[in-house]
């Protein structure tokens, strides 16, 4: 029992600060590639290849000066921020990092929880990432603020829908709602993504609605909105609300990579040899390689397109991208029915 | 042991948050510590071994309508409390008419023998699996009767909320 709680200590510890690590250097990572982008060097002056950059950025952040509103309620404008950051940290809990690993002949799962409704917890997690932008938006008691509010809500439920309807093609093809499942039937070269390709673009696309980012970056829209939600916010409070955006990115590489890309497996990998815990480690990194994957996409996109308006954004999700996902539902329920 | 102590701190969270529901003064105030009751709720649905429904409650209520709620509140903008204090007669009518309720209320659970048909530690009805077995086998005719009227309802506000004549 003890030994159980400390396992899940450590893991649980090593999974916050690696999405706190990695979230860091994406901030980084994003403008090294704006840069490339663009024909320009991006940040190259704080240590070797601007390695120290986010450290000096936090570092300001963190000494900027600290303003509130008068007319702020006091108590939501401080919760806003920190809920969304801690929000952004809950999903990684049933994400299924590796194989199992051997610690003194017992198998020990990187998983910190398998409940049996994993992508229902995701779910309940996405749904609730709302309160934190909107409770932050409704406090500063600004006018822009409010409506970048109002947009990030209605924009994220909007995309909730579709969202789940493509995942639910995924539950009927596994059978199962657990995520370590649904990557044990993905093992070797079984990926989700040739089955469900259309289930996969349209995960792909509202997972960049649900982040907030570019090419649905209207929340914060600057050309419109001045800052949108975030506009009263300085100091470190603005740092967690642009900080937990790099971690939703982080996380939902890791959704995506396990949903469709086959998690943690590789073909070919498992037939190696390798000892256990070796083979845990190749395999976590095959999965980091493949969220790199998708963090990279995330940026690519930003950098080469263009904002939605707000009543395009509205029309893709609701009149294109839900009724494509029924459809997949019933291709998929149909094809189901007649491999029986 | 564990479980006790959780189970007896959910259960303050929850009245408590129940009871700040009423008396927060700002409106948008009580609509927050509504989702919390929700949370602390779904906390008790975990304990109880069922954890659909605990997450299917922080889906719904939660995560759809209370965000309609605080969307309502926000747009409204009731934080200023103009509210016109109530007369006096309505204040002891409120009163009276809440005070028998709670009688009414506590009349059935003194004289109501709760049973337990199954240990709710060990059952295993909360799980997806079992719930959906009986929700689609035992229950087909009145799942899909409700989904119905949901649709209903649904096509209903459309109906309602579309401006120009149909």
């Amino acid at each position: 029992m003890i030994r159980y709680i400390i396992y899940k200590t450590i893991l649980s510890s090593f999974i916050l600060v690696l999405s706190l690590v990695v979230a860091m250097y994406s901030t980084l990572i994003e403008r090294k590639v704006a840069g490339w982008f663009q024909d320009r060097h991006g940040p190259n002056r704080t240590g070797p290849w601007g390695l120290l950059q986010p450290f000096a950025d936090g570092a300001k952040l963190f000494f900027k000066e600290e303003f509130m509103p008068i007319s702020a309620d006091k108590f939501l404008y401080i919760l806003g921020p920190s809920l969304t950051m801690f929000i952004a940290l809950l999903t990684s809990a049933v994400i299924p990092w590796g194989p199992d690993l051997s610690i003194h002949g017992v198998a020990s799962p990187l998983q910190v929880a398998d409940v049996n409704i994993g992508i229902l917890y995701i779910f309940a997690i996405l749904s609730i990432g709302v309160y934190g932008i909107m409770i932050g938006g409704w406090a500063s008691n600004n006018k822009y603020a409010l409506l970048g509010a109002v947009r990030a809500s209605s924009q994220m439920i909007s995309y909730e829908l579709a969202m789940s309807l493509s995942i639910i093609t995924i539950v009927m093809m596994t059978g199962s709602l657990s995520m370590r499942e649904i990557v044990a039937q993905q093992q070797g070269f079984h990926w989700n993504i040739f089955f469900q390709p259309l289930g996969f673009l349209i995960f792909l696309i509202c997972a960049f609605a649900e982040t907030n980012r570019s090419p649905f970056d209207l929340p914060e829209c600057e050309t419109e909105l001045v800052g949108g939600y975030h506009t009263e916010y300085s100091s470190m409070k603005l740092g967690f609300y642009l900080f937990a955006e790099y971690i939703n990115m982080f996380i939902s590489g890791a959704v995506m990579a396990t949903l469709f890309l086959g998690g943690y497996h590789f073909p070919g990998l498992d037939k190696l040899g390798l000892s256990p815990n070796v083979f845990a480690f190749v395999s976590f990194m095959v999965l980091f390689t493949k969220i790199t994957f998708f963090g990279f996409i995330y940026m690519w996109i930003r950098w080469t397109l263009p904002r939605f308006r707000y009543d395009q954004l509205m029309k893709l999700g609701w009149k294109n991208l839900i009724p494509l996902a029924i459809l997949n539902v019933v291709i998929t329920g149909i094809v189901i029915l007649l491999n029986q | 042991m564990f479980t006790q102590y959780i189970f007896h701190f959910l259960s303050i969270l929850a009245l408590f948050s129940a009871v700040m529901v009423l008396a927060s003064k700002k409106p948008i105030h009580s609509v927050l510590f509504l989702t919390l009751t929700f949370f602390a709720i779904a906390g008790h649905y975990v304990l109880l071994n069922a954890q659909f429904l605990a997450v299917v409650h922080v889906i719904v209520y939660a995560g759809a309508i209370m965000v309609l709620f605080l969307f309502t509140v926000m747009l409204l903008n009731l934080n200023k409390d103009e509210r016109s204090p109530k007369p006096m007669w309505v204040n002891i009518i409120a009163f009276v008419a809440g005070g028998m309720l709670m009688l009414t209320l506590v009349g059935i659970f003194r004289e109501y023998d709760v049973k337990l048909i199954q240990d709710p530690l060990t059952t295993q009805i909360g799980l997806v699996k079992n719930l959906g077995k009986i929700l689609y086998h035992d229950y087909l005719v009145p799942f899909e009767l409700s989904s119905v009227l949901f649709l209903t309802a649904m096509v209903g506000a459309v109906l309602l909320g579309k401006k120009e004549q149909i």
